[in-house]
């Protein structure tokens, strides 16, 4: 038998419940959890309030051309209306997965448009606003939830690096690509997005100590979307995640997410910091992730359907679009050319992704290695004979 | 008491877990997602409900932590049942699980036990993304003082679950994640076979196939199809990893004198390499051919519209027997 106390003996029965210590029962953790994030969000940087309206903010001020705001509301649409394409293209069949950006376009577009060219950003797999910032075309992204590639893009040609599956790792990538940075003596910054769940990963703790220690030019752009699939932020943090920044040494701030304005001024300044050799900067853009968390996932087992309606009076391209009306930046021949666009954005990545061919059988065999590999070169030609086997059969 | 005509893997896997919770208020259920949504699988479903919070523990999103305060807890008396979400995630754990969980008796003279299972849904044929697709059992196996088990059916996956848990050393136990649906017959009061025997699926003279998981059941059509063919094809499933039965394999291959060895896990140094090296030695004189091994290649796990070609499927299986028949 292993070590036993009658203590530990004690505490549990059958049924599972402690019969002492209910203090430190689980749900009450979570109350306590619950009271200074709510406190902090009073301290969350916004420019423009879920009504529309325009307000300053003492540490961020912005000043947007008109031209630049109507971007700001194209990127937007058109990013969600690119995320709907592809969410109906799951549900065909077309694709295997999808993992939906919906409710998270302000926090991308702000943050996507606050990066300069010669930036570098490495996502996880639900980036495709920033993306569609860097220039990538949106079919690329489709490839690897079709199953036809693991990967689909030249990192290289827009500085934007694969989509990252594995929890956090790409905040260690990001890191030492940043310390190249600053070896190299350029002055263009990094950034490395991530999720609340993610935050909770050793990678992204020894990211943030390798960057600090380092005072690598690097900004974590953690989106807390309340959700790691099924858990709430209470079961990664007992703090608020922009505070961890703290303990390490490094400032962190709380940013409306669903504010495209905010998102984009405190992305701006961050990067700045990073490219005047001060170091990495945490943001969380404080969202919400208003659809599943994949095309596989069944939200309605572990969340409330009054959560994503409270959410939904925030929505960040209702907000904008609000301020445009008002201030008369926009008129409805503009909203209008932008819905055009969008339903002509819809019609090409439906055709596209349904004459997406599959890939050649032989390509399992293909970029395995730099250099080649002899045992490669056998099994390759091997799995060819047994397949050209099927074909002389045919023919005799 | 309970016999099930048909019963699914996963449902099965979460009987177990049940019965093993309501035997021993020791054992805990651990990982990401496992209360209320049930684990991606739902194959903890309905179990935070009726055990608490207490005994099914949401974790953070850390496999290193997951696996790491299991085997604290372990230290302290309890048996966690840790779930990794899919087979690719392990690794942030297999610091923990190779260099401490396996370790962990031996350092204390055997003074400590780790009564510690560890469920990875693994292996393809779901059409998933990267990392959602792998077989990496032979990483595992490798490393002495961790014991390997898969099932290939609903009443095994309940029994080895059940013995596994019972344990007191750490278990990898892989969930052959595209069988989680195939249904079977399960009797909770029956006798089951010892956690790490093989077992004959399916008897024959001519070829042995040797598999486990996943593969079992394609071994199973291979036989059938074979059959048709006038061929006698022996199916042993294998359930243990490690230690592995190699007795059975050995009386298998003294009657049929031929044997290919089928995973999904890549040929190259996986379970396949040493169960025909061993076997070599146990059975040179017996052996009418060599041993051939079907499994995966010198590659990455492929994009999903590639993974048909990838898996050893009928056909591939099929070409070994008539190989290994021809000699
Ligand atoms: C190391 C690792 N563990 C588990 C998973 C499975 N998984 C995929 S997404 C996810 C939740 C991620 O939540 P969060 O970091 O908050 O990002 P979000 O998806 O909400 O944007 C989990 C558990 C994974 N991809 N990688």
């Amino acid at each position: 038998m292993t070590v036993e106390s009658t203590a530990a003996r004690k505490n549990t029965r059958g049924g599972g419940k402690r019969t002492t210590a209910k203090k430190a029962s689980p749900a009450k953790a979570k109350t306590a959890a619950q009271a200074p994030a709510e406190a902090e969000q009073d301290q969350l940087v916004q420019l423009l309030t879920p009504e529309g309206k325009r307000v300053e903010h003492p540490e961020y001020a912005i000043d947007l051309s008109d031209e630049e705001l109507r971007g700001l509301y194209r990127d937007m649409v058109l990013t969600r209306r690119f995320d709907a394409e592809a969410t109906t293209l799951q549900r065909q069949g077309e694709l295997g997965l999808w993992a939906s950006l919906l409710g998270q376009e302000a926090a991308q577009i702000g943050s996507g448009r606050a990066l300069r060219d010669d930036d570098y950003v490495f996502p996880t797999y639900r980036e495709h606003g920033v993306a569609w910032c860097r220039g990538v075309d949106p079919t690329n992204l489709l490839g690897m939830f079709r199953g036809v590639n693991n990967g689909g893009w030249d990192p290289n040609s827009n500085n934007f690096h694969l989509y990252t599956i594995v929890i956090g790792s790409q905040a260690l990538h990001a890191t030492g690509y940043a310390m190249g940075v600053q070896k190299d003596g350029a002055d263009s910054a990094v950034i490395a997005y991530f999720g609340d769940g993610a935050s909770s990963q050793g990678d992204v703790a020894e990211s943030f100590t390798f960057s600090a220690v380092y005072n690598a030019p690097v900004v974590f752009f953690c989106q807390n979307n309340q959700w790691a699939i099924s858990e709430p932020t209470e079961k990664q943090t007992r703090v608020p995640l922009y505070q961890r920044a703290r303990g390490y040494g490094f400032p962190g701030v709380r940013v409306d997410g669903n504010d495209v304005l905010a998102c984009l001024a405190v992305t701006r300044a961050a990067l700045e910091r990073a490219r005047a050799g001060e170091g990495p900067t945490l943001v969380e853009a404080f969202t919400y992730r208003m659809g599943a968390h994949t095309t596989s996932d069944d939200p309605t087992r572990y969340r409330a359907d009054e959560e994503r309606e409270a959410w939904e009076a925030k929505d960040p391209i209702l907000r904008l679009r609000t301020y445009l009306e008002t201030e008369g930046i926009a008129d409805q021949a503009y909203l209008d050319a932008i819905e055009e666009e969008s339903e002509t954005l819809g019609k090409r990545v439906r055709e596209v992704v349904r004459s997406m061919p599959d890939p050649d059988t032989m390509a399992i065999f293909e970029n395995v290695y730099a250099d080649g590999h002899a045992l490669v070169d056998e099994e390759r030609a091997q799995f060819a004979a047994y397949q050209a086997s099927f074909v002389d059969a045919e023919e005799n | 008491m309970a016999v099930f005509e048909k019963i699914t893997l996963s449902k099965a896997i979460n009987a177990s877990l049940r019965a093993s919770m309501e035997a021993d208020p020791k054992v805990l259920v651990m990982g990401e997602d496992v209360g209320k949504l049930g684990g991606v699988f739902r194959v903890t479903d309905g179990l935070q409900k009726d055990f608490g919070e207490e005994r099914v523990i949401d974790t953070p999103l850390a496999e290193s932590g997951i696996v790491g305060t299991a085997i604290g807890m372990a230290l302290r008396g309890y048996r966690p049942v840790v779930e990794i979400q899919f087979d690719g995630f392990v690794f942030p754990a297999y610091d923990q699980i190779v260099t401490q969980l396996a370790k962990m008796h031996a350092r204390a003279l055997g003074k400590i036990k780790m009564p510690v299972v560890i469920r990875i849904p693994y292996g393809g044929g779901i059409g998933a993304v990267e990392h959602h697709s792998e077989s990496p059992e032979a990483l595992f196996a490798h490393v002495a003082g961790l014991k390997c088990v898969s099932p290939s059916n609903a009443s095994d996956a309940y029994w080895m679950m059940r013995q596994a848990i019972e344990s007191d050393d750490p278990v990898i136990y892989f969930e052959p994640k595209r069988r989680y649906h195939d249904k079977g017959r399960l009797d909770t009061e029956a006798i089951p076979d010892p956690l790490h025997a093989a077992r004959v699926a399916q008897a024959g003279t001519d070829v042995t196939l040797a598999a486990y998981g996943p593969m079992v059941k394609v071994c199973l059509d291979v036989a059938k199809v074979a059959a048709e063919e006038g061929k006698s094809v022996e199916v042993l499933d294998l359930r243990s990893i490690s230690p592995m039965d190699f007795d059975a394999i050995q009386t298998s291959v003294e009657k049929t004198r031929r044997l290919v060895v089928v995973h999904e896990a890549p040929v190259f140094l996986g379970s396949g390499s040493e169960i025909a090296a061993r076997i070599t030695e146990r059975c040179f004189y017996h052996l009418e051919a060599p041993v051939l091994r079907v499994g995966g290649f010198h590659s990455p796990y492929p994009p999903s519209r590639l993974e048909d070609e990838y898996l050893p499927g009928l056909d591939r299986v099929l070409d070994a027997v008539d190989r290994a028949l021809a000699y």
